[in-house]
């Protein structure tokens, strides 16, 4: 462990290869690195855009076959704007990959993601339908110029594995909430596990469903990262880091943030933040 | 975990179950971070620093791996010590001596947030003098040794709890600061806060940490921290915590060894995981036994002997 922290922990500079438009405010940006071409699906690296800002990012491609790995962005502030103007041949920085990762479970498995939380979903995803796995890949947006990745998805899904599509204004695939659609499936099948990445109201409304389901539950969870390392405790939720602890969560793990989840973070101060 | 009596140890009227500490500004924000290092095995707990008023800190990056130790700005980050009394409160059945860390920008700000935190239920204080990245506080207030004196001697009237005081070793004399801050009534030293330093991105050609110049820790420091402990050892007669670089328990005893009462553990934690408390108190045990002392006390300031 010390010593891979020790390695991956190292700030390093990357060239931009290729850059992405996946919506008209998300784009990837894939780069080479080695560490990050054998990284597990759910985890993360922290880019450094320099002279603004280091934001963390969950890795939404892992090609160990030709190496290149990618991030994707959705500009929501000064730090993922200026990465979003990056182009090909410019410089970031990298740390990482850090935190644990989905473990696959059984064979009948159900995939979650809300908005840009399909993102770090993807590689999952990937992974899961080459090991020939009872697939469902729910993956809803507010409307349909926020979904993403629907290529990559359609292009992926072969052998058992199926793709629902909702958008809240019905303007692509079904009407309604993602959790309205899962909740639907959840009355007639019984699947091994739930993957689940997106907001975290989405990710607490999964969680009460698995839970009356009695279905085990790994969401993905995001926080404010500073060191990575889990040293500084600006990621904390309960007595875990989401650096170092997460950022994937397990249903034992969520029931004991219960109070926390989707209720309130803590800010760049420390203070609580109502979510 | 070892739990015998010849471990425990006391510094400044606190009773400490072994001599291992939370360093200030490692986790420490919230109770439920606190209660984990309490569980994997420290002898007490420092909460990051916190003053008056919140600061959100700096930018990232805000901490850099180096080859020997990590840089970091944080920019002292806190949600202020009215907000921050609520975790004193909430943690204060702990089990381990809680000691919350204070910053200010005058030795009245000081003062003032180290009452609040005591009657919210903190078994002590420990005076951040050495921060080495945030201007108008830390390092430049321990730099003074009057200046100094008066921020101990204000916050010594408005509370009766220990004060710790921890010092930088950014100072052209430590035992001078020293001796200051123990006339003006500190009750224990902290030695020492990181050192200042920075690293450059040669790819990019620019200052990684967002605020450029950081703090150094681990085990580069180790060795300027075991020299001022040495010397402070010489100068006063207050118990003093040994900082910088400890990630062994070898590291341990070489602190108490050169008059440290209990050492404090901060950056091992990156790269260690909490187990660290366990295996350095069960090192340090070991130790002990081997040498057949009966008490920790018995090697503090050991290496002094002529």
């Amino acid at each position: 462990m010390s010593d891979f922290l020790t390695e991956a922990n190292a700030m390093k500079a990357v060239e931009i290869k290729a850059v992405k438009h996946e919506s008209p405010t998300v784009k990837s940006i894939f780069f080479k690195d080695e560490r990050c071409s054998r990284a597990k699906a759910g985890q993360f690296i922290m880019v450094w855009v320099p002279g603004i800002d280091e934001i963390p990012l969950g890795l939404s491609s892992i090609d160990a076959s030709n190496d290149l790995s990618s991030v994707t962005v959705s500009e929501v502030g000064e730090a993922t704007t200026a990465l979003n103007r990056r182009k090909t041949g410019h410089l970031i920085g990298i740390r990482g990959p850090f935190g644990n990762h989905f473990e696959i479970v059984g064979e009948k498995v159900i995939v979650v993601g809300g908005g840009i939380g399909i993102a770090p979903l993807m590689p999952l995803i990937e992974e899961l339908i080459r090991e020939r796995l009872d697939v469902t890949i729910l993956s809803g947006a507010r409307t349909r110029s926020e979904l993403i990745f629907l290529d990559r998805l359609e292009k992926t899904i072969r052998n058992d594995a199926r793709l629902v599509v909702t958008t809240n204004d019905g303007s692509y695939g079904s009407r309604g909430l993602v959790t309205s659609y899962l909740a639907k499936i959840l009355t007639s099948a019984r699947p091994d596990i739930v993957y689940a990445c997106g907001p975290e109201r989405m990710i607490r409304k999964v969680y009460s469903l698995t839970e009356n389901y009695g279905v085990p539950l790994q969401a993905s969870l995001e926080r404010i990262i500073r060191c990575a390392v889990g040293i500084c405790g600006s990621c904390v939720i309960g007595k875990y880091r989401v650096c170092r602890d997460g950022p994937i969560f397990t249903s034992e793990q969520l029931r004991e943030v219960e109070s926390e989840l989707a209720r309130f973070k803590h800010g760049f101060s420390g203070k609580k933040i109502p979510i | 975990m070892p739990s015998s009596n010849r471990l425990e140890i006391e510094v400044a009227g606190l009773k400490l179950r072994n001599p291992t500490m939370l360093a200030a500004g490692i986790l420490g924000l919230t109770s439920g971070t606190l209660r984990e290092v309490a569980q994997a095995g420290a002898g007490a707990v420092v909460t990051k620093s916190v003053g008056l008023r919140p600061r959100k800190g700096y930018k990232n990056p805000v901490v850099v791996q180096v080859e020997c130790g990590l840089i970091n700005a944080m920019g002292l980050p806190n949600p202020g010590i009215h907000a921050f009394k609520e975790v004193i409160s909430e943690t204060k059945d702990l089990g381990i001596p809680l000691i919350a860390s204070i910053y200010g920008f005058s030795p009245e700000e000081y003062a003032e947030a180290a009452s609040i935190a005591v009657s919210a239920g903190a078994d002590a204080v420990e005076l951040n003098l050495s921060c080495p990245h945030v201007g108008g506080t830390g390092t430049e207030i321990c730099q003074d040794p009057a200046i100094a004196a008066e921020t101990v001697q204000k916050v010594d009237e408005n509370m009766n709890e220990p004060i710790i005081v921890k010092l930088s070793s950014l100072v052209s004399n430590i035992a001078e600061i020293s001796e200051a801050v123990f006339e003006a009534g500190a009750d224990a030293i902290t030695a020492i806060n990181t050192v200042r330093a920075m690293a450059i991105d040669i790819e990019t050609a620019r200052p990684i940490l967002a605020n450029k110049i950081g703090g150094l820790s681990g085990s580069a420091i180790k060795p300027i921290a075991v020299r001022c402990v040495y010397e402070i050892f010489e100068a006063v007669d207050i118990p003093i915590i040994g900082c910088g670089g400890v990630s062994t328990w070898q590291d341990a005893v070489e602190f108490m060894l050169a008059g440290a009462s209990a050492v404090q553990i901060g950056t091992a934690l990156a790269y260690e995981g909490l187990g660290v408390f366990r295996s350095i108190v069960e090192g340090i045990d070991s130790y002990l036994e081997r040498k057949a002392y009966r008490s920790a006390k018995e090697i503090v300031g050991l290496s002094h002997r002529s």
